[in-house]
């Protein structure tokens, strides 16, 4: 390692190509292709360097990594503290990963205000990354609420017919959870002196105030993953957003959540989080059954894969409150496959949509006569969506399902039941906008895949393949991290006694659980 | 008879030049006329950069002269800085509007500095007959330029609204001044301070009476600076008074009333703290709440910038309600970044003309994103920092005062703070949407001005790069916290 501020590259590189795209003159059209090229060719710069990121990745160590940290408030103990761990590692290249796709994606599909559009996602990026390497309160949460001002302007200006409605619910909703998180922020401030986060990490909470800090936390990130009953903002964000809108949604804003749990209410809040497990467990299998339920009813085809964005993300919240290794890396595993899966099922709508601008499933159904590329694309990754062995969905699912069986049985049996409904939602989607005749006259002539299109498909389809086949690599670097946040869980005095029997040998419970995974991976 | 002492006149040396320059000024005026206007308004700037480079310039420990009527401290020269700057500033963006909208005429820069002069006593005043005789100066220019376009109806009417509720604003100002004094027997602040540690306690009536007179001198200031229940004249007056007043009406003055309000609640009367606190917790939730909901149905933007200034007053005195330094600080950075914000805002405002004529509906604004992409852009700044959205200035104005309140565990008052807070917004954004969502309507006429682009740029960067370096301004209004409230 070099004291090249690689973090800090990552972070910001997107904003210099902000900077170019801003000196760009000329006329529209020479403008709008221009600023495409910086952006894409930006991202890939970033994406580039994540990679360099990860080879140099120490993956025997629970520390921080290739850290930073330059006084900002000093005499408030406030700091510019950059880092990753074997938990955010994750996050932060498929956020590099799926912005270059989304700029690809957009390529054709967005022709007003080009300009405006990738400066929007250039500053997204910046953000979202700078979210997952903060060391810092204060300054994850600027990252993490900047947040707002890009996401609003890029469903508000770009997005569908009811994009004003949808970008301010979107805009309320998260700010509403994300104050109170501001003030359980200032609490943890004032009780601790600093809002380092490493340190915050080793303060202990007195009890009764955990309760509450837990709540307001809970209030942003529940919002954020989104859970049952917080969801209704998604499904109208994700439909009236344009196609790599949803895709950076779904793909990696509801995955700040999940982080948030697992960086902050586990680890500083032990206590109240174990206190909450039935909670969440509840909302969980909510979430799971119900938004199944409501997935299989809906006619819009990105309103189906919203709907079943929340109950994926419930099978997560169950995985990261099992205090279990499995269920926590399970969770995470889950979310980096939603993060490819959903994305890569909203650019698959995407595709249809700039084709035909429906989003109907009634207004498709054959498409296997004229796209037979894109049936092939389409069926991986419903099926990674379903869960099936050997795609990335299964791994997640499975392994947060053994630990929630050694947490509570009726959640894992529940919880069970969300995956054969996905399977049915899933399969009805692809069953009427992929098989069956191709009556539709506008469909007659529809083309299948182009190889722009084809470029952003083939890495998705490769990771999803990977993820499910192979995912020792992704689990080792997981391990360590893992460990060490149920140490720091488990550091609490108390925890309830359906986790405490099994959760003590955790070490044992792992081996087994890791052996069938590795036989998969040998078999396959 | 008594030999005359002459008072050390330099601590109030930028009061005394802004005094001998707005006087030169207005002789000035009256021999070379109207066409002066410009010349005026450029001197006028460079008295208050004068004034400003004194105040800066001048030994900053606290001092006192004429015989205890006037203070110099950190805090008055923090105050007295924002005060300049927002006065000079509006004069300046004002220039474009005055010359076009028949406004005219020389007084007009001239009665610009006799209200800054009465704001920079009002801030030194260290006595109640100091503190009347400022803000009278200062209350008798505003309602003059309220009312400054004499043919306009809504003008004139804004400006005899202001004055009949300043007057009676006034009256209950001196009653309350006359109670205090009646029961303590002093008018200096160090004297009150002392009778109320010492003699009033244990005296139920001067107890009582210096109580009563604390809550109307309260009303009188929360008047000023037009806090929920006593702000039925902002929205008219701001809506009513030509522009550029209406800008330096929501910098300058307020600011002013907010460092009077300061200094006296937690100088003389900090004694009672527990008692002014509860009025103060009250007028902040009510002036926060109002603010939100009372925005929402807006269609004048002047008129939503009026709520929008009543708002921004509830959330500094959350930090006055805290009652700590670190309160303290966090009303002065609240105050400094509300007031970039809203000389921006304004300079939007100003620049909004089609065809010539000034129009202030907010339907005008309709794709400005498309007509005037870097107006749309520096409006969407302020609008975004004022509903508190990080990593704009805005938001670090909020993050101070709530973080005062959760220290002294005001935890209900953060709580309704934030979700107000969260109101508010919808209304900022929706001005975001009318900009950037809506079909373009007509566009504003262009160019905006020189004067006018050189403020927007200042103040947006200020806005967007605040969090980039605020340690000095932090400093700043630390100190003079800490000299506020040793």
């Amino acid at each position: 390692m070099t004291d090249w501020p690689i973090l800090s590259t990552v972070t910001f590189l997107p904003l210099v190509g902000v900077f170019f795209i801003l000196l760009i003159r000329g006329d529209e059209r020479q403008i709008a292709a221009n600023s495409r090229h910086v952006a894409l060719w930006t991202s890939v710069v970033t994406f580039a360097l994540s990679i360099v990121l990860i080879a140099d990745f120490d993956t025997t160590t629970a520390e921080f990594q290739f850290v930073e940290f330059v006084p900002w408030l000093p005499e408030h103990n406030i700091g510019y503290h950059l880092g990753v761990d074997g938990i955010s590692i994750f996050f932060l290249i498929l956020t590099t990963f799926l912005i270059p796709l989304c700029i690809l994606a957009s390529w054709e599909a967005i022709q007003t205000r080009v300009r405006e559009f990738m400066i929007a996602f250039l500053a997204m990026e910046t953000l979202i990354v700078g979210v997952f390497c903060s060391l810092d309160f204060v300054m994850f949460y600027i990252f993490f609420e900047g947040q707002l001002i890009p996401m609003f302007l890029i469903i508000g200006i770009w997005g569908g017919a009811r994009r004003v409605y949808s970008a301010f619910k979107f805009f309320l909703y998260t700010l509403v959870g994300s104050v109170l998180f501001l003030l359980a922020i200032l609490f943890m401030y004032l009780d601790a002196g600093t809002t380092d986060i490493p340190t915050l990490l080793m303060h202990e909470f007195a009890p009764a105030v955990q309760t509450w800090l837990w709540l307001a936390l809970f209030a942003s990130f529940a919002v954020k993953l989104p859970m049952w009953p917080f969801h209704t903002w998604l499904p109208d964000a994700h439909v009236e957003a344009p196609t790599a809108g949803s895709v950076i949604l779904a793909g990696i804003l509801l995955k700040m959540g999940g982080y948030g749990f697992l960086r902050f209410s586990l680890p500083m809040l032990p206590d109240a989080s174990a206190f909450f497990v039935p909670f969440i467990y509840s909302l969980s299998v909510v979430a799971i059954i119900y938004t199944s339920l409501v997935a299989l009813m809906q006619q819009d085809m990105k309103k189906l894969i919203a709907y079943s964005s929340v109950a994926h993300m419930g099978i997560v919240t169950i995985g990261i409150f099992t205090f279990t290794g499995q269920g926590i890396e399970g969770g995470i595993i889950q979310m980096l496959s939603h993060g490819i899966v959903s994305a890569a099922l909203f650019l698959c709508v995407g595709v249809v949509y700039d084709r035909t601008h429906t989003r109907e499933i009634a207004d498709y159904g054959g498409l296997v006569h004229r796209m037979p590329m894109y049936a092939f694309v389409l069926m991986v990754f419903t099926l990674a969506a379903i869960g099936l062995p050997g795609t990335s969905g299964f791994v997640g699912e499975f392994m947060v399902l053994v630990g929630a069986f050694q947490s509570n049985t009726w959640v894992a049996m529940l919880a069970l039941t969300g995956v054969i409904l996905g399977a049915a939602y899933m399969l009805w989607l692809y069953r009427r906008v992929i098989f069956g005749d191709l009556t539709k006259e506008n469909l007659k002539s529809i083309t299948d895949l182009n190889w722009r299109e084809v470029g952003i498909f083939a890495p998705l389809v490769s990771l999803a393949l990977v993820l499910g086949l192979y995912p020792e690599p992704f689990l080792d670097v997981l391990h360590v991290s893992v460990e060490n946040l149920i140490a720091q869980t488990n550091g609490a005095p108390d925890l309830p006694i359906a986790v405490a029997p099994e959760g003590a040998p955790m070490q044992e419970a792992q081996a087994p659980a890791r052996g069938p995974l590795a036989a998969l991976a040998a078999l396959n | 008879m008594q030999p005359f002492v002459e008072p050390d006149y330099l601590p109030a040396l930028p009061e005394l030049f802004l005094a001998g320059a707005s006087v030169t000024l207005l002789m000035a005026g009256v021999f070379i006329g109207d066409r002066s206007t410009r010349l005026m308004t450029w001197l006028a700037c460079v008295a208050m950069a004068a004034a400003f480079v004194m105040v800066l310039v001048l030994p900053d420990e606290r001092t006192t002269t004429f015989f205890g009527l006037f203070v110099v401290d950190r805090f008055a020269a923090f105050m007295k800085c924002l005060v300049l700057v927002g006065a000079a500033v509006t004069l300046i963006v004002g220039l474009g509007y005055v010359k076009r909208e028949g406004m005219n005429r020389f007084e007009f820069p001239v009665l610009i500095v006799f209200a800054t002069l009465g704001m920079l006593l009002m801030i030194s005043a260290n006595d109640l007959i100091a503190l009347y005789v400022g803000l009278e100066l200062q209350s008798l220019s505003l309602y003059i330029v309220a009312a400054f376009r004499r043919d306009s109806l809504r003008s004139t009417e804004a400006g005899l609204k202001y004055f009949v509720l300043g007057a009676i604003s006034s009256g209950l100002l001196l009653y309350g001044c006359s109670m205090v004094y009646g029961f303590t027997g002093v008018t200096g602040f160090e004297g009150i301070a002392e009778a109320l540690a010492t003699t009033v306690p244990g005296n139920v009536a001067a107890e009582t009476g210096v109580l009563i007179g604390l809550v109307f001198i309260a009303a009188a200031l929360a008047f000023k600076v037009s806090a929920v229940p006593f702000h039925m004249w902002t929205p008219d007056v701001y809506e009513g008074a030509p522009t550029p007043v209406t800008a330096f009406f929501a910098a300058a003055p307020k600011v002013a009333a907010m460092a009077l309000l300061l200094r006296v609640f937690l100088g003389p009367f900090h004694e009672l703290a527990g008692q002014w606190d509860q009025i103060i917790i009250f007028v902040s939730i009510a002036s926060m709440g109002l603010g939100a909901f009372a925005a929402i149905g807006q269609k004048n933007i002047k008129r939503l910038m009026a709520y929008s200034s009543i708002g921004h007053v509830g959330y500094a005195l959350v930090g006055l309600s805290a009652g700590t330094p670190e309160g303290i600080r966090g009303v002065l950075v609240y105050m400094l970044i509300y007031m970039v914000m809203t000389l921006g805002g304004f300079a939007c405002i100003l620049a909004m003309r089609q065809r010539g004529q000034m129009v202030e509906e907010i339907s005008d604004l309709s794709g400005l994103s498309k007509t005037n992409p870097t107006l749309a852009l520096a409006l969407a700044i302020f609008m975004f920092s004022m509903a508190g959205i990080p990593p704009l200035a805005g938001f670090f104005g909020k993050l101070y005062v709530f973080l005062a309140a959760v220290d002294t565990g005001l935890y209900g008052l953060a709580i309704f703070g934030v979700l107000a807070s969260v109101v508010g917004a919808y209304y900022y954004i929706r001005i975001v949407k009318v900009m950037y969502f809506d079909k373009p309507a007509e566009g504003f006429d262009r160019p905006v001005g020189a004067e006018l682009s050189a403020v927007l740029a200042g103040t947006g960067i200020i806005t967007l790069l605040f969090f980039a370096y605020p340690a000095p301004i932090l400093a700043g209004a630390e100190a003079a916290a800490a000299a506020l409230m040793p």
